[in-house]
């Protein structure tokens, strides 16, 4: 099993989702997070000062899946947060060692 | 000046400066002024609250919205005592030309009949009140984010009884300013040039925000900013336009060239803006519309719409000017631009009247006597007179507060938020 991590532009998340949808993917977790990257912060102005927001909103996607399909759900995400302008974010998989469906008990790949 | 010739309309005002004299108890009341007044004095409480709350609140960080709002309602409480007990009496009741007496404290003497004018005293102090409840609260938004709440009040009360107080018997009271024929509509001296003298006065005392200037949190809520500001500005109808004490056309034409003024500076702002950044923002728009609403205070009863219109061109533009040049010039934090906008606006107003009360710009003409440069005289007299005594005042009072209580919160304190260190509540729980 993998755990898929994917960092989006906020409002990207809903072109992620249907692509994910169509790919079969049965659920997710979403968090607002923040941070920088390459794109470093930004600057928005208020009474003609400057202000640097040094940490940008970002969406954070989780997702498990086994692992034949996780190589496709990170092609997909990727395909589908793409503006190919800076800070569209990046997408990180890692190996899960377990899961649990708490509801039932089940365990591994039909814990998904 | 207006408030001594109760009943008489707005637009004669200007021109018969010499019925100051006259007394004024002989008449009686009016039904249709009483009720106007009473309309203006809620129209007036509204823009203190919510309406400057909010529109400061938005400006700050999250952690510390509920601490301006707090600052807002509990300034609006105590002013609203300390009107009652000896500050109405202290503008309001014959004394020397410099403060009134303390014949009228707690209301002494105002019963169900009294008239001030040919409305009842009751409502003209209720009206008043409103102003007194504002004036405190416009200075909030120099010292945000950084400032212990009990110095705020502190320093907001002696204010009122060393400031406010004298300065309004000075131009509405009857003191030596009305006497030599200052023109003072709505509250650009009395109003917008203490508070925002005070203002800067305080900050040099208090320090900046943390991460001033370059390391700046932007507001949290923009979109509440712009409610608070459309509050304001039908408030300010009431402000503006009650404060010709009648129902009338003098009343009528406050209105007019206020929402003229409003309009014209909200869009002078954000031209500046869109050009100079590309941009037009909400918060620019409404930071104009407060300038030009400011700006045309003072003169709102005696211009006409040509000089509302030009004074919402100049109130735009110069407090535009105005906030970039306390911040980088003098680098005073006046972090919600009290000054630039309540205090440059103000002082600009009272000048402004004296040019465009005349015939030529369809004001409602000079009084006997007067010639554009000798009112303009008085006006300036005026101004120097009003902020030298706020700013003076304010240091007495300032650092009479930092010594008993000191001004400034700790750094923890500070980065933790006023809601949570100070008030013990957050605005947003999710």
């Amino acid at each position: 099993m993998k755990l898929i991590m994917a960092i989006i532009k906020p409002f990207k998340l809903d072109a992620v989702r249907v692509a994910l949808t169509e790919l079969g993917v049965e659920g997710m977790t979403v968090s607002e997070v923040k941070g920088f990257g390459r794109q470093k912060g930004q600057t928005e102005i208020y009474r003609g000062a400057e202000y640097n927001i040094e940490f940008v909103p970002k969406v954070k996607i989780e997702i498990v899946a086994d692992n034949d399909r996780a190589e496709r759900i990170v092609e997909a995400i990727r395909e589908s947060a793409m503006t190919e302008k800076i800070g569209d974010g990046k997408i990180f998989v890692v190996d899960v060692e377990q899961a649990v469906r708490i509801r039932t008990g089940e365990t591994g790949d039909s814990a998904l | 000046m207006s408030r001594i010739l109760h009943g008489a309309g707005a637009l004669m005002l200007a021109s018969v400066f010499l019925l100051v004299s006259e007394p004024a108890h002989a008449q009686e009341l009016n039904g249709a002024n009483t009720a106007w007044i009473l309309t203006s004095t809620a129209l007036v409480l509204f823009m203190t609250l919510p309406g400057l709350a909010l529109f400061y609140g938005g400006l700050v960080q999250a952690k510390n919205v509920l601490s301006v709002l707090m600052q807002c309602f509990a300034i609006a409480c105590m002013a609203s005592i300390l009107w009652f007990a000896v500050v109405y009496s202290l503008a309001f009741d014959e004394g020397s030309a410099y403060v009134g007496g303390l014949g009228k404290m707690f209301m002494s003497g105002v019963s169900f009949d009294s008239l001030s004018g040919d409305i009842p005293e009751s409502v003209f102090f209720m009206f008043q009140m409103t102003f007194a409840i504002i004036t405190p609260a416009l200075i909030v938004g120099a010292y945000v984010e950084r400032i212990k709440f009990s110095s705020v009040m502190m320093i907001s009360a002696l204010w009122l009884i060393f400031v406010y107080g004298p300065v309004c018997h000075w131009v509405w009271g009857g003191g030596w300013l009305s006497e030599m024929g200052v023109m003072d509509f709505a509250g650009g001296l009395v109003v917008h040039a203490t508070a925002g003298t005070s203002a800067l006065v305080i900050v040099k005392f208090l320090g900046t925000r943390q991460g001033f200037p370059t390391h700046l949190q932007p507001p949290h809520s923009p979109g509440m900013t712009m409610i608070g500001a459309a509050m304001l500005w039908v408030g300010w109808f009431g402000f503006n336009a009650g404060s010709a004490l009648a129902a009338d056309g003098g009343a009528g034409m406050a209105m007019a060239v206020t929402h003229i003024s409003a309009a014209t500076a909200s869009l002078v702002w954000v031209l500046i803006e869109w050009v100079k950044f590309g941009k037009p923002s909400l918060v620019g728009i409404v930071t104009g519309m407060v300038a030009g609403l400011a700006t045309i205070t003072p003169a709102s009863g005696f211009v006409g719409p040509i000089g509302g219109f030009c004074i919402g061109l100049l109130g735009g533009f110069v407090c535009y000017w105005a906030v970039g040049f306390v911040k980088d010039k003098w680098k005073l934090d006046d972090s919600l631009d009290v000054f630039a906008v309540h205090g440059v606006g103000g002082i600009l107003g009272t000048l402004a009247a004296a040019i465009f009360v005349a015939d030529t710009f369809g004001g409602a003409g000079l009084a006997d006597g007067m010639t554009m440069s000798s009112q303009l005289g008085i006006q300036a007299i005026g101004v120097a007179s009003t902020v030298a005594w706020s700013a003076f005042a304010t240091i007495i009072i300032v650092l009479i507060t930092k010594a008993i209580l000191g001004l400034r919160t700790s750094e923890d304190e500070m980065a933790e938020g006023l809601d949570l260190s100070y008030h013990g509540e957050r605005d947003y729980n999710f």
